[in-house]
């Protein structure tokens, strides 16, 4: 493999990678504020078959991107709704609008079956695009995987370096101090949870007008991305910069299953293709190992020395939840 | 004042008209007839004996997903894992049957140790998921959509690699496993009477136990507050983990009965969405075990309905999974408004 060809799929593994970084990064924001948007895999489905017919009928890219976070925001508020107004469990209305969205739409999506419409072209940055390397990489994108990179740093500066981002962190971890704090927790809930519902909603489009033009029902393979975006928030530790590296890593591990293809010629592709998720477990173990109580208690039973490095590792790969995730607040 | 008891059913009532409003809505928008789309599902589902066979064929995996569901949920846990145990229970059923091919032992015996397998290989892939979730601190519902995928994977990895049909590998799934393997059916029906009796028995017996044993009260304590149980002395992770093997055995056996008595062989989609369907089964009946069959049987006669929608009609039969799922999201949705509106009272 020549170093222009390897530096061309690296660049793909970028492009692939920027429909689950959207949905990472709203996931993170809306289970910071406390709230659990399972919905994602549905979401994504809808949002994609919404945005390529928009996009289709009115011949608009941009209109198509706006109806998929519209979509997303909407299937968020009524996550939002029934977890935060009405105070049920998040989980379950979650999962059943994973399956209903993904069901609506395959139902309404059939009639834009296999039609070629409307899809993004790369757009390179003068002068920039001409770096060698990095201008290859980073600079020869389309303007949604642009507008990725742009969305990852922002949502990491608002998380980490603002007061309101602050606040953010304080409702999840402890809505009852952020409440006396001046916090408005039950709105800026709803707030985080739609906003974060709208950019996974824009992972829908990234792939139907992008990454994978069209929209193709059942065989689009789509379905379990959203999923996938899932475990990969919890990877992240609710960081978006760490959420972010973790879709470039699975989006490296399947381009790597395609490219490994002709070597590994006794492996059918079809089990290649799905090699990263039990590798996604393994992560999600690693991440959650640190958690668990007897983990605690054989650390405390060693010397000194292993201990430390042990603890260590574990630290550095250990997330917690915010705390009171997926629990409704109540004033009283 | 309004009776609560009933007022529940009311609202329940309400739930259902809403969401028939609104799949009326979708169906208007595309430009169909919601009364010529309900009729055709409601003929296509109980409309003769053949069809309503086959709404027995996909109630049966149905039920008794939803039974072994019944039980996780008691103990507080959400096994979405649940899909990929049947699809274990099916790779060891079809497993068994394929080293007893050429075996002297009666049909019976074989079909008896592969459903026995079935059941095993449904409760260790949950006894996976349980043992992240009490050693690994891997929450059940990542560590079950993850085994999940995995379990896909290694079904086409059978497919397509060892256990691959003579000549050509294809998404059709392995050579089908010989007649003598197969739970005897009605005369003319694809239903297997033994299945029916199978799941049936299964539900019972999830009753029996949740409503009726020792062991079921303290699953139902480590479910309601794991803390308090712990406190008052019940073992709760070894519960967690009984709950685990119980489902996962269970979902195994539809696994297995889609092998024996329906497929007759492994295909890539063997788990079918029984195991997402069964939860939605077990939250629209607010998890009592007692109202699980007659919803079991309505899921899946909307099921087998709307496969007369594409032929009809030319809709898309994924029209049956957006009404149950805007009528489960209805009854959340109800359930909540209700809550409310009796706290109000109350204070």
């Amino acid at each position: 493999m020549t170093q222009e060809t390897l530096l061309i799929g690296l660049a793909s593994v970028l492009t692939a990678a920027t429909p689950i970084v959207f949905a990472v990064l709203g996931e993170t924001l809306s289970e910071r504020a406390g709230v659990i948007n399972l919905s994602m895999n549905g979401t994504i489905l809808l949002s994609a078959m919404g945005g390529f017919a928009v996009a289709y009928n009115t011949n608009s890219l941009i209109l198509g991107f706006l109806a998929g976070m519209l979509i997303g925001a909407l299937v968020a508020l009524i996550v939002a709704f029934a977890g935060i107004t009405l105070a049920q469990s998040q989980v379950a209305v979650g999962f059943v609008l994973a399956l209903t969205c993904r069901d609506l739409s395959y139902f309404l999506g059939s009639p834009y079956m296999s039609l070629p419409g409307p899809r993004l072209s790369s757009l390179p940055i003068p002068f920039l695009s001409d770096i060698p390397i990095l201008g290859t990489l980073f600079f020869r994108q389309d303007a949604i995987t642009y507008l990725s990179f742009i969305a990852i740093l922002l949502t990491w500066l608002w998380i980490y370096r603002t007061r309101p981002g602050l606040m953010l962190q304080g409702i999840g971890e402890k809505p009852a101090a952020a409440f006396i704090r001046g916090a408005n927790v039950n709105l800026l809930r709803y707030i985080y949870t739609i906003v974060g519902g709208a950019l996974i909603g824009l992972a829908g489009p990234t792939f139907s007008l992008g990454v994978r033009a069209g929209w193709m029902g059942t065989i689009s393979g789509l379905d379990g991305f959203g999923w996938i975006a899932l475990a990969i928030t919890i990877f992240g530790g609710w960081n978006p910069a760490r959420g972010a590296f973790g879709a470039y890593l699975f989006a490296l591990l399947q381009w790597l299953s395609l490219v490994l293809q002709p070597v590994l010629t006794q492996i059918p592709s079809q089990v290649l293709q799905v090699a990263p998720f039990p590798l996604m477990i393994l992560t999600l173990l690693l991440v959650n190992i640190g958690n668990a109580e007897w983990v605690e208690r054989t650390l405390a039973a060693m010397p000194e020395s292993t201990r430390k490095f042990f603890t260590k590792l574990l630290r550095a790969m250990r997330a917690s939840p915010p705390a009171a995730l997926g629990v409704p607040f109540e004033r009283d | 004042m309004l009776n609560i008891r009933w007022s529940g059913v009311v609202f329940q009532i309400v739930a259902l008209l809403l969401s028939l409003g609104v799949v009326s809505l979708i169906l208007l928008s595309v430009g169909a007839s919601p009364l010529e789309a309900y009729s055709n599902m409601l003929k296509g589902s109980v409309g003769s004996t053949r069809k309503l066979a086959e709404v027995l064929v996909s109630f049966v995996p149905l039920l008794l997903v939803t039974a072994g569901l019944l039980i996780t949920f008691s103990a507080g846990l959400w096994n979405i894992g649940v899909e990929g145990q049947i699809v274990l229970g099916a790779i060891a059923s079809v497993w068994v049957f394929r080293i007893f091919i050429d075996s002297t032992l009666p049909p019976t015996l074989i079909i008896f140790i592969s459903i026995m397998a079935g059941m095993v290989g449904g409760a260790l892939w949950a006894t996976l998921a349980g043992l992240l979730k009490t050693f690994g601190g891997v929450n059940e519902i990542f560590g079950g959509l993850g085994l999940n995928f995995v379990s896909t994977a290694l079904t086409l990895y059978l497919i397509f690699g060892p256990w691959k049909r003579a000549g050509v590998a294809s998404m059709s799934g392995t050579e089908p496993l010989p007649d003598s393997f197969s739970l005897a059916q009605l005369s003319g029906l694809r239903i297997s009477p033994t299945a029916l009796i199978i799941a049936i028995v299964g539900i019972v017996l999830v009753y029996f136990i949740l409503n009726g044993t020792y062991f079921g009260l303290k699953l139902k304590a480590v479910g309601k507050n794991f803390r308090a149980a712990y406190l008052l002395g019940i073992p709760t992770w070894q519960y967690s983990l009984y709950s685990f093997l119980i489902c996962g055995g269970l979902a195994g056996l539809a696994g297995a009965i889609q092998v024996t008595a329906v497929y007759h062989r492994l295909i890539p989609s063997i788990s079918s969405g029984y195991g997402y369907l069964g939860l939605m089964v077990a939250m629209l009946i607010n998890y009592q075990s007692i109202w699980a069959i007659p919803v079991a049987f309505f899921f899946a006669a909307l099921n087998i309905g709307s496969i007369q929608l594409p032929i009809v009609m030319k809709l898309d039969s994924s029209l049956s999974g957006v009404l149950q799922g805007t009528l489960v999201l209805f009854v959340i949705l109800v359930e909540g408004i209700r809550q409310k509106f009796l706290k109000k009272m109350m204070f």
